[in-house]
């Protein structure tokens, strides 16, 4: 049986379950005794700290500087002699105007419901696909793993002409459908779902097998219930792909009632002139979702980065 | 050593997947198909069939206006071989990688090392360095405009307080595509910044205390044990990074349109400008077609070298 040589099993944990539970657990390790990267030097301590903290204002002077920008009035704004600090105090003109043109939060609509719509569809089908590749025997199905892989070499950029003639000739130019659909493709989660399922130890479906379950039973009862993790990982990764895909949706959408938020606040530049606080206002608004979530999630988010990141590699 | 899940004719009766089709559409959709299958079904439609149609537009001469497309042979290729513009963009494109890849792993590198020090403050430094991934570039577009603004902006600011001149970042041809790089690096680098992390957390504690039981400072263990270990991903991520600058268009396209006079355009910006604003769609995939032969002859390159290294 040739197909079952690729799927690694794991040298036996004593069973599945706590291995995978104690990896949920698996927290930073905080340094404990004398710290094994610096050293114990109290110069090389503070030179390695000075650094981190002049790259760290570095990184943050901009945002800091946008936010600035968006409390001060367009004339603060655009006064080069009080650049710093505005002479007339901070106001909320710029967020009020902003929001009262309404199609920020309109754009932010579109954005969370056409990234959700991806995530769920990606996620989905490149899990089953996974499974499929990892688990089930059928004819050409390494051919088609293979096929899938080679596929991830293939940029979008190269697609978004005749996925615009497609959607041309199926007259969705300026739908949902037209923004979501393509951006499902994920090659690459295949890939990387498949490579997880070929680590899941093979005991427990072994067990339900024996009771009469079957691919499907075992997919939602077994194997997905032990993804979780994983499954958390790539979605959170599939959804700010396409939370700030740009290309796609800026070809596909024309209508600013069917615009993402990174499509529909270019806009804005160009409607407003040089109104920067109110510029900056919208800037800092259309930040704020991702930041926000980095801020109370951001133990899922690096754990996503870093094991989604690398394309299964 | 485990047996094989479905093997053929075994346990058919099971698969509740096709349990209520008869045995001949068994055959034909087995339940591993079945399962592959609503991928497939997207592959088809919307990566396969688009890359077929796209060939069959680069030999026709498809545009947006009413038209409809007659075949032209390979005239579109020998159109963007000749085409001193495109040959532009491809430099611009090739030039922004070369120039932007060194300082998006190297800096994203030291990084990682000094937030690895474990010094306190994990939580502002991960945030500082690797939040400006998570903005939409719709945001970089506007932050950096208003940065590199002349008269008004930060950067020209900050210089004049230190008695410098200022630049116009955006619209001087020697210097635009620096500035898009360092706009490019301050996003984008926080990626690469939460990959090298995670591959320096994966090194094994007992390395740095058996360097340390010899007598090796901090220096020689960061020379000796902490570099050598992070070799495979450092080549891993300069590949990725590199195949990703060269797809790069949002952030030149919304800081300089491509200009000043087209010196910061890329090719997939080109494609762009013909298929969507000069409506010739058909022109617009012979050149897709040869940004896809760059990513390939790059992937391929890097494939070998890695390959090489690996023996």
């Amino acid at each position: 049986m040739t197909a079952t040589t690729d799927v690694r099993v794991r040298p036996s944990r004593s069973s599945a379950v706590p291995a995978v539970r104690r990896a949920r657990r698996t927290r930073p390790v905080p340094q404990r005794g004398p710290n094994l990267v610096l050293g114990a030097g109290r110069l090389s301590r503070t030179l390695a700290l000075a650094a981190l903290a002049v790259m760290a204002l570095i990184w943050l002077l901009p945002m800091a500087w946008a936010v600035l920008t968006s409390f001060k009035s367009e004339q603060d704004a655009s006064d080069p002699a009080h650049w710093f600090w505005p002479q007339g105090g901070f106001t909320l003109d710029g967020f009020r105007t902003v929001i009262e043109r309404g199609d920020l939060p309109l754009w932010m609509l579109n954005s969370f419901l056409i990234s959700a719509a991806v995530t769920a569809l990606t996620v989905a089908v490149s899990a089953l696909a996974g499974y499929a590749f990892s688990r089930t025997l059928f004819r050409g199905r390494r051919w088609l793993f293979t096929v899938t892989t080679l596929s991830i070499l293939v940029p979008p950029q190269l697609l978004i002409v005749p996925w615009f003639q497609q959607m041309l000739t199926l007259d969705l130019v300026d739908t949902y459908a037209a923004v979501i659909l393509p951006q499902t493709v994920a090659p690459v989660m295949v890939f990387i779902l498949k490579k997880h399922f070929d680590t899941l130890p093979r005991e427990l479906e072994e067990a339900a097998r024996l009771d009469g379950a079957g691919h499907a039973r075992i997919f939602w009862s077994v194997m997905l219930p032990l993804s979780r993790p994983m499954l958390a990982a790539v979605s959170i990764f599939v959804f700010i792909g396409a939370w700030n895909n740009f290309l796609w949706p800026f070809v596909s959408t024309s209508d600013p009632s069917l615009m993402t938020l990174p499509v529909g606040i270019t806009s804005v530049k160009d409607a407003y002139g040089v109104q920067y606080a109110q510029t900056m206002a919208s800037a800092v608004l259309a930040a704020l979702p991702l930041v926000l979530a980095f801020v109370f999630f951001q133990r899922h988010i690096v754990k996503s980065v870093a094991t989604t990141g690398l394309g299964g590699q | 050593m485990s047996t094989p899940l479905a093997s053929p004719g075994r346990r058919r009766a099971a698969d509740d997947a096709t349990a209520g089709l008869g045995p001949r559409l068994r055959r034909v959709f087995p339940p591993g198909l079945l399962f592959a299958l609503p991928f497939l079904v997207l592959f088809v439609l919307f990566l396969l069939w688009p890359m077929v149609q796209g060939v069959w537009m680069s030999l026709t001469d498809a545009s947006l206006s009413a038209h409809d497309p007659s075949f032209v042979g390979l005239d579109n290729y020998t159109e963007a071989l000749g085409d001193a513009e495109m040959w532009r963009t491809i430099w611009n494109t090739v030039w922004f990688t070369l120039v932007s890849t060194v300082p998006l792993v190297v800096v994203a590198l030291g990084m990682a090392l000094l937030v690895h020090t474990g010094l306190p403050g994990q939580w502002v430094w991960r945030l500082a360095f690797f939040a400006p991934y998570l903005l939409p570039v719709g945001v970089i577009g506007l932050l950096w405009g208003w940065l590199y603004q002349p008269d008004l902006g930060l950067y020209n600011h900050l210089l004049g307080a230190v008695g410098l001149d200022g630049y116009a970042w955006l619209s001087d041809e020697s210097i635009a595509m620096y500035a898009i790089v360092i706009a490019t690096l301050w996003w984008t680098v926080g990626f690469n910044f939460l990959l090298f992390l995670a591959a320096l957390q994966a090194i094994p504690d007992h390395l740095y205390e058996a360097a340390a039981l010899d007598g090796a400072g901090a220096w020689r263990r960061l020379w000796h044990v902490t570099l050598p270990q992070l070799r495979r991903i450092t080549s891993v991520v300069t590949v990725l990074q590199i195949l990703a600058s060269l797809k790069v268009f949002d952030q030149v396209y919304l800081l300089t349109r491509g200009g000043p006079n087209g010196s910061t355009r890329p090719v997939v910006e080109y494609l762009y400008d013909m298929g969507f604003t000069g409506y010739r769609l058909g022109y617009a995939s012979a050149i897709s077609y040869v940004f896809f032969a760059l990513i390939i002859l790059a992937s391929a390159v890097q494939f070998l070298a890695l390959l090489r290294r690996e023996k």
